[in-house]
């Protein structure tokens, strides 16, 4: 009943402003009305040309004064800064350019609207000109280019060999980390092995893998280099963290990188957004399906100090899953136990479980 | 020609009272005319419009009031509203996707340059029609079915194709990803086969129909540049389209026939697929070979379109012809060669990316030209605001806003963290969505007299000027702002991440602006319509133009002229020429108030002793020569 009532009020409406539309037109005849440049209409074209400069000029200042402090996020890793500064480089450049070249647009708009008596300045061309806008744009890209390739060189640069690895995989629809564990060494993986418990495809034939351990969440320690090694298991997801400004895509049969150095913890953070809740977020910014929105995991900064006592506290996913050890070979079942970490708990685990 | 001299057979022989009158049929749905077939990409593309534009409207909701009921949808999206009367997450993907290929194909494609290229290449060059009227007509026809099949793609179960309108595998390749990638993805790539198909037999004919039937006079430097955009923009869509074509069918190969060019280790819905050595890569360089032309497949056809405006309505001829042409020429040559810009953070070669960035900024270079002499042509102008003229000059301040983002974007360092964002959504939608949808609505405003015999309301198309330009900056400026603060791009919502979690206003902000843009559209659609069958009838020139088309009668019929093809003796932009030095002194007040402030391109240098330059008296004894030969090729055309 209600879409029959708001079907009926459309065609009602519809059918009004045709009206309105035919009256107004037999109006303008009856009373014989100018058409063409020399109507009033001209003139108000003209003037609204200017006042739309006034005024989304204004409203253009203003309202990125009132979000600024929206917008304009915190920064958090080494890189991030260097890349906010050529950001707000490039901003003063277009910016500069932008006011100049749309003030001018309009401006004439509105200054050389159609005037009986005048006649336009048959002008067609000005090398001089030409070259100087060629040249002038030209100059101050190639500065931006250099500037952005430097930085850019950099980013991409190899890891320093001291970094922090961690695993990060993106899968339908969650994120999954894993550390190389005490030998800083990530084991093989075959995502032939990938299980229900073995998400990453652990391969146990390999003994780096045996120190291995998987965190819920992910933890790094301030003011080191970290090195994500990222990998998809399934479609395209990407890794995006936009306090470190860091992204990288995650490639199923293609393992990527990104490495950084964050330079505040989740408490510096937390006292500067003065918000007690504050926690890095890692999202999605590639499309992978219906749970591309939710594809959340939290991230910690810590003081170095906390991250070790943190990393010294992890379990390996081993000797949470023993019941893998039967994948381990023989010859390795004894570098297994112990370095997985399953001998100190030997009390708890019989070896006929094996 | 011979099509051509037939087609004059034909004509004369309907003048004979022979009665070959054409039917229905072959006059208005199989024809072969190239003004009906413009009409049809045009009504096409308008309906898909509406479409693509309404999809935008229902997710814009969605964004902007998150916790709105959508029960009121459900009797046109059924189960796609969720028994809670919410939006059905995937069927939020799914809008978006099409939302995409409709507008970037459908509408801003086959909509822009089909209905143009079609209307006015044979009408400016001088030319009876198309070089080929028959691949002309299978061209709309394939476009058609195209469309038939995309539209048919909404009505299945499993829903159209979701995974974005680049359709990146493996999401695209594999159903168990979602439910969109099943037979909606096979729709879309069976309509997209033949959409390529359809652009391709369009530009063939838009290119040789330039190269070869141009009238006598009108050499490569006397084309208006309205034909040089839709010139090129036909060779670059021969070049690149195929290209999608050969990515397509890939990708069939991989879906279909169990080959593995994009897949690779991958394991879904609880098994491991055998498939290994792929690259997902592989196929965004293919498409983005495409994509990125694309971007001026769609924008260069308005930037022609808005020359051709801005200087008939500023009575000033074009700022640097030469520099426009050339710079048309550079970002054409350029597009081929920056498509990686769209992949600095996929995991490709970082060296690549140095290369792409740097190649990519060069492209703002002949960008801004065009800007400059845009600005430069408007500068002591005297200048009519005909709607057409409002949204060329809309067209210019979103494709320098737009542009000037495309510089951040370019910048590999900073596209890290801006890639994938809404920062990129307010980019392309004000550079080339937006920019190219005004070139389109400039190009109906101006020719529309031409196309119908028939003049639109111009106060209503005043009105839906700045409703539509207002709206679009009120949705696309503040979206930079959220772009900067990292919100990424295709989220159902925003709740899961504190991070997301500001700017609730401003998204409602926007949707409420998106709405009321989509509602103006209405009153053009009114004014489209209505004065088709009731507008004012058109004078033969009501924009007092240079170019050839206005030449024609009001209503051209079949082969555009009734007698001989008029020949040209000038460039298009002869508007406001002054009097010359010998002449300053002998013309009285009157005669000089009186002169026109145009001169056609029909118009010989011997006509216009008074503003010839000095070397352009010396072309008359050329015409002369010219005129005696021309007249013994015409006799023999006409038998």
């Amino acid at each position: 009943m209600n879409q029959i009532l708001l079907g009926a009020g459309i065609v009602l409406l519809v059918l009004i402003i045709g009206l309105l539309y035919k009256i107004s037109i037999m109006v303008g005849v009856a009373r014989g009305k100018k058409e063409g440049p020399e109507s009033r209409s001209n003139t108000v074209n003209g003037v609204f040309m200017l006042l739309f400069l006034v005024i989304f000029g204004a409203m253009g200042w203003i309202s990125a004064y009132l979000y600024f402090d929206d917008y304009n996020i915190p920064v958090a890793s080494a890189h991030g800064s260097v890349t906010d500064t050529l950001f707000w480089w490039t901003m003063g450049i277009t910016g500069f350019a932008f006011v100049v070249t749309q003030v001018l647009l309009f401006y004439f708009s509105f200054k050389y609207r159609y005037r009986k008596e005048a006649r336009a300045t048959y002008y067609p061309d000005n090398s001089k000109l030409e070259i100087i806008w060629t040249v002038v744009p030209a100059v101050v890209l190639t500065l931006l280019v250099f500037y952005g390739l430097n930085v850019w060189t950099d980013i991409t640069s190899q890891a320093p060999e001291d970094a922090e690895v961690v695993e990060i995989m993106g899968m339908q629809f969650a994120w999954k980390t894993r550390y190389p564990g005490a030998d800083n060494q990530l084991g093989n993986y075959d995502y032939r092995k990938i299980d229900a418990a073995n998400m990453f495809g652990m391969d146990l034939t390999d003994k780096n893998s045996f120190d291995d351990f998987m965190p819920r969440e992910i933890h790094i320690p301030k003011g080191k280099p970290v090195l994500f090694k990222i990998r998809a298991r399934d479609v395209l997801h990407s890794v995006y963290v936009p306090y470190f400004r860091l992204k990288m895509d995650a490639v199923p049969g293609m393992p990527t990188k990104f490495w950084f150095v964050p330079t505040k913890s989740t408490a510096d953070m937390r006292e500067e957004t003065g918000n007690p809740d504050f926690n890095y977020e890692l999202a999605c910014a590639e499309i992978c399906g219906n749970g591309h929105f939710t594809m959340r995991m939290t991230i910690v900064v810590d003081e170095p100090a906390d991250y070790e006592k943190w990393k010294k506290e992890q379990k390996s996913w081993l000797s949470k899953n023993p019941e893998y050890m039967s994948q381990v070979p023989a010859a390795l079942k004894e570098v297994a136990l112990i370095s997985s970490g399953i001998d100190t708990e030997a009390g708890k685990i019989t070896e006929a479980s094996f | 020609m011979e099509t051509a001299d037939l087609h004059i057979a034909e004509e004369h022989a309907n003048e004979a009272h022979e009665h070959h009158e054409q039917g229905f049929v072959a006059k208005y749905i199989f024809s072969q005319d190239h003004k009906i077939i413009a009409k049809q990409f045009l009504i096409t593309g308008i309906l898909w419009a509406v479409i693509g534009g309404l999809l935008s409207v229902f997710f814009r909701l969605q964004l902007g009031f998150p916790d709105m009921s959508m029960e009121w949808l459900r009797p046109l999206l059924g189960g796609w509203i969720t028994p809670t009367g919410q939006l059905d997450t995937e069927f939020y993907l799914a809008m978006v996707t099409m939302h995409g290929t409709i507008m970037v194909f459908f509408v801003l494609t086959a909509g822009l340059s089909g209905t143009f290229s079609n209307f006015l290449i044979p009408l400016q060059i001088g030319a009876r029609d198309m070089a080929s009227g028959f691949m002309n007509m299978l061209s709309y026809w394939f476009f058609f079915l195209s469309s038939v099949i995309m539209f048919i793609s909404f009505f299945i179960s499993t829903g159209p194709a979701s995974g974005g309108w680049v359709i990146y595998p493996p999401l695209s390749a594999l159903p168990q990803a979602m439910s969109g990638s099943g037979l909606g993805m096979t729709l879309w790539l069976v309509s997209m086969a033949l959409f390529i198909v359809s652009t391709l037999l369009g530009g063939i004919n838009y290119i040789t129909t330039v190269i070869n039937l141009r009238t006598d006079g009108m050499s490569f430097d006397k084309l208006p540049l309205t034909i040089w955009a839709f010139f090129l923009t036909a060779i670059i869509g021969l070049l690149s389209f195929p290209v999608l074509l050969s990515a397509a069918l890939l990708l069939i190969l991989d879906r279909s026939f169990g080959t593995s060019f994009y897949l690779s280790e991958i394991y879904i819905g609880g098994e491991a697929l055998p498939n290994l050595g792929g690259s997902p890569i592989l196929f965004q360089h293919l498409f983005w070979f495409l994509g990125h032309p694309e971007v001026y497949i769609v924008l260069l056809p308005s930037l022609g379109i808005t020359s051709e405006i801005i200087s008939t309505n500023s009575r000033k001829p074009i700022f640097g012809y030469k520099a426009m042409i050339g710079s048309m020429i550079g970002i054409g040559f350029l597009s081929f060669i920056v498509w990686a810009h769209h992949m600095f953070v996929t995991g490709m070669n970082p060296f690549l990316g140095s290369i792409f960035m740097l190649l990519t900024l060069i492209i703002a270079i002949p960008s801004a030209i065009k800007v400059f002499n845009y600005i430069t042509t408007l500068w002591k102008g005297n200048i009519v605001f005909t709607p057409a003229m409002l949204f060329s000059i809309g067209l210019v301040s979103f494709f320098i806003s737009g542009g000037l983002t495309g510089i951040f974007l370019g910048n590999s360092a900073l596209d890290i963290q801006l890639h994938d964002t809404y920062f990129v959504v307010a980019h392309f939608h004000l550079v080339m969505g937006s920019a190219a949808f005004f070139g389109m609505l400039a190009g109906v405003y101006h020719w529309f007299p031409k196309m119908f015999g028939r003049m639109m309301d111009a106060k209503l198309g005043y009105v839906h000027f700045w409703f539509t330009f207002i709206g679009i900056y009120l949705i696309f400026f503040p979206m930079h702002y959220i772009g900067i603060a990292g919100f990424p791009r295709r989220y159902y919502s925003f709740t899961n991440f504190d991070a997301f979690s500001t700017f609730t206003d401003l998204n409602a902000f926007i949707s409420i602006a998106a709405v009321l843009t989509f509602v103006a559209q209405f009153i053009f659609l009114f004014n489209f319509f209505y004065s088709i069958f009731r507008g004012r009838k058109a004078p033969a020139n009501p924009w007092n133009s240079n170019t050839l088309e206005w030449t024609t009668p009001i209503n051209p019929g079949h082969g555009n002229w009734p007698g001989e093809i008029p020949k040209v003796y000038r460039w298009p932009y002869d508007y406001s020429k002054p009097v010359n030095e010998e002449y300053a002194g002998k013309m009285s007040e009157e005669e000089l108030a009186n002169m026109p402030d145009f001169i056609p391109q029909t118009v010989p240098y011997s006509e216009t002793p008074e503003t010839n330059l000095p070397h352009e008296n010396d072309l008359i004894n050329l015409e002369v020569k010219d005129d005696e030969g021309a007249i013994v090729i015409d006799t023999k055309k006409e038998e």
